[in-house]
């Protein structure tokens, strides 16, 4: 056995990509791999979206949606639940289970640190949620006729936003949580209401008052309700596009005050 | 030989106990130097300082002349950590793990000599959690490794492993020790120790109970030589107990069981020579550093 003398030129690493990229890489077909996010956070809503598409009923308009009509409004209904499965239910997930298992401790002794496997599967989950976004777009419109965001850039502003405020929401989850289990039970606990208040059940708009102020605090009701301004030809207002910020600076910064590595 | 490693006087304490009491070693360039002791002597704790993921209490702690904490950026260029509690995501395969940990390093081993010389290359395909034990700690080895380490440190390296398994392992440790690389083998295995050691530490109770090569610390133990054979004629028990380098005689039935020091089978042959005595089924017992350190820190190894 020669394990030595194996010194390898030492141009090969840098030629074939850095390390970080190399790690988004790596976590990016591990997500893919692991089929929660690809099924649940990308299968399932696809579905759902194509199912809801050939219902008639929905392409009547909804009241107080501004022209909408039921199945206009679950396009973005569907982009968020997306981002929210991958998010707060597969992100937290894996990372506490690598905190258990001494994946991060590992990276621990290494020269790239674990920081860096944080931010690759953020990155990672990211990627998936804009590919799935895109698809959805382009099967709703291709395929049953939703015309784009009238307001492509108020769109694509909200978006980033809604992803950071909900990967933040996801890291505060896994900061927290105590193990893969907890991560796993807190994040799908928290995605049903969540999921309710972006209108998944009901359209916000014919919820009661009292229902409709409490969904525009939360992350996907904020998040809902800039889509829809963008939907419609407007730039989001500031209140939705300050609670998504307000999420996503608050909870990561709890998320990197309290994270425990091990 | 300069020192790789210096410890002195670590201390380190958790919450609800001191985990190190007081341990200073050094360890020099190119040996294999053991850590050794029973469970919960604080092994783990001082390898973790020393590797720089634990913050110690008291006590100085430098690694090729870094310090773990503040210099750590550099130390993880130059040691490679094989940890007890350190896994791989369960889906990521044998070749993605080593050439992903071998991007990492500014100047890596070839990491597919690497996997092949630990016997993974058949395994490049396979997902972590398809391995076997022995299998999931050579790769660990292999990621220890990978990024060309001056210093290895190896936590319980063959535990969980069969002894085949365990064989292969003390050979693959011996050939990095023949490419020059310092390790630091932390373990509670006597065998292992003797086999592959140049020097070791016994750690017992936080502290450091003594530091020589294995042997040193046999001798160290004085314990007696036992020497066990049946005569092939009848033999007077004077005959042996009058030599010096005999302390004690017993019998159980036909077997005679002669105690004494390093001369005493020389003396003891010499005189069942000299009295045309055959000293049928002849076995000797040497002290072994299990003994030995059952006598140094007046406690048992694996019971606890």
């Amino acid at each position: 056995m020669s394990v030595l003398n194996t010194a390898a030129p030492a141009a090969a690493p840098a030629a074939s990509g850095s390390a970080t990229w190399r790690l988004i890489k790596a976590e990016s077909r591990l997500s893919i791999r692991d089929k929660v996010g690809p099924l649940w956070g990308v299968g399932c809503p696809l579905i759902v979206l194509i199912i809801l598409g050939v219902v008639p009923a929905l392409r009547e308009p909804v009241e107080a949606a501004g022209g909408l009509t039921y199945f206009d409004l679950y396009v973005p209904v569907l982009i968020l639940f997306n981002l929210a499965i991958l998010a707060m239910t597969a992100l937290p997930t894996t990372l506490a289970g690598y905190r258990e298992n001494g994946v991060l401790r590992r990276m621990q002794t290494t020269p790239i640190g674990p920081a860096r496997v944080l931010s690759a599967q953020l990155a990672a989950n990211f990627a998936i949620a804009l590919v799935a976004t895109v698809l959805f777009l382009a099967v709703a419109g291709l395929g049953f006729g939703v015309d784009l965001p009238r307001h492509p850039v108020g769109f694509i502003l909200s978006w980033l936003l809604a992803s950071a405020a909900l990967l933040a929401v996801g890291l505060l989850i896994t900061a927290l949580s105590p193990g893969r289990g907890a991560a796993t039970a807190i994040g799908t606990v928290l995605f049903f209401p969540m999921m309710f208040f972006a209108g998944l059940w009901v359209p916000v708009a014919q919820m009661p008052e009292m229902l409709q102020t409490i969904s525009h605090y939360t992350p996907l009701g904020a998040g809902m309700q800039a889509f829809q301004e963008a939907y419609l030809g407007h730039f989001p207002s500031a209140a939705p596009l300050l609670t998504l910020a307000a999420y996503a600076a608050g909870c990561t910064i709890i998320a990197i005050r309290w994270f425990r590595w091990e | 030989m300069p020192a790789v490693i210096e410890v002195r006087n670590l201390h380190k304490r958790y919450a609800d106990k001191v985990a190190v009491e007081d341990v200073s070693l050094t360890v020099q360039e190119g040996e294999i130097f053991g850590i050794l002791g029973p469970n919960g002597a604080g092994k783990t704790t001082s390898v973790e300082c020393i590797a720089g993921l634990r913050t110690p209490d008291r006590g100085e702690i430098k690694v090729c002349g870094l310090n773990p904490l503040r210099d750590r950026a550099e130390l993880t260029r130059r040691l490679g950590v094989q940890l007890q509690a350190g896994q791989l995501p369960d889906r990521l395969q044998v070749a993605e793990a080593l050439e992903l940990y071998a991007s990492f390093y500014p100047e890596p081993a070839d990491w597919r000599a690497l996997m092949h010389g630990l016997g993974l290359a058949d395994k490049a395909r396979t997902a972590y959690a398809k391995l076997s034990g022995g299998q999931k700690q050579r790769l660990s080895i292999a990621l220890a490794l990978v990024g060309n380490p001056k210093v290895a440190i190896l936590d319980e390296l063959t535990t969980g492993l069969d002894p085949q398994a365990r064989r292969e392992t003390w050979e693959l440790i011996e050939n990095v020790r023949a490419g020059g690389v310092t390790i630091v083998l932390v373990t509670h295995f006597m065998e292992e120790a003797e086999r592959l050691c140049d020097r070791l530490a016994l750690i017992d109770g936080g502290r450091v109970v003594a530091v020589d090569t294995p042997a040193g610390l046999t001798e160290r133990a004085r314990i007696e030589q036992r020497i066990q054979f049946r005569p092939s004629r009848p033999l007077a028990d004077h005959l042996l107990t009058g030599l010096p380098e005999v302390s004690g005689l017993t019998r159980r039935g036909e077997l005679v069981i002669v105690s004494g020091n390093d001369n005493a089978l020389n003396a003891v042959t010499a005189v069942l020579a000299r009295n045309r005595i055959v000293a049928e089924r002849l076995r000797v017992e040497q002290a072994s550093l299990e003994e030995a350190f059952v006598q140094l820190t007046g406690g048992r190894l694996d019971s606890r």
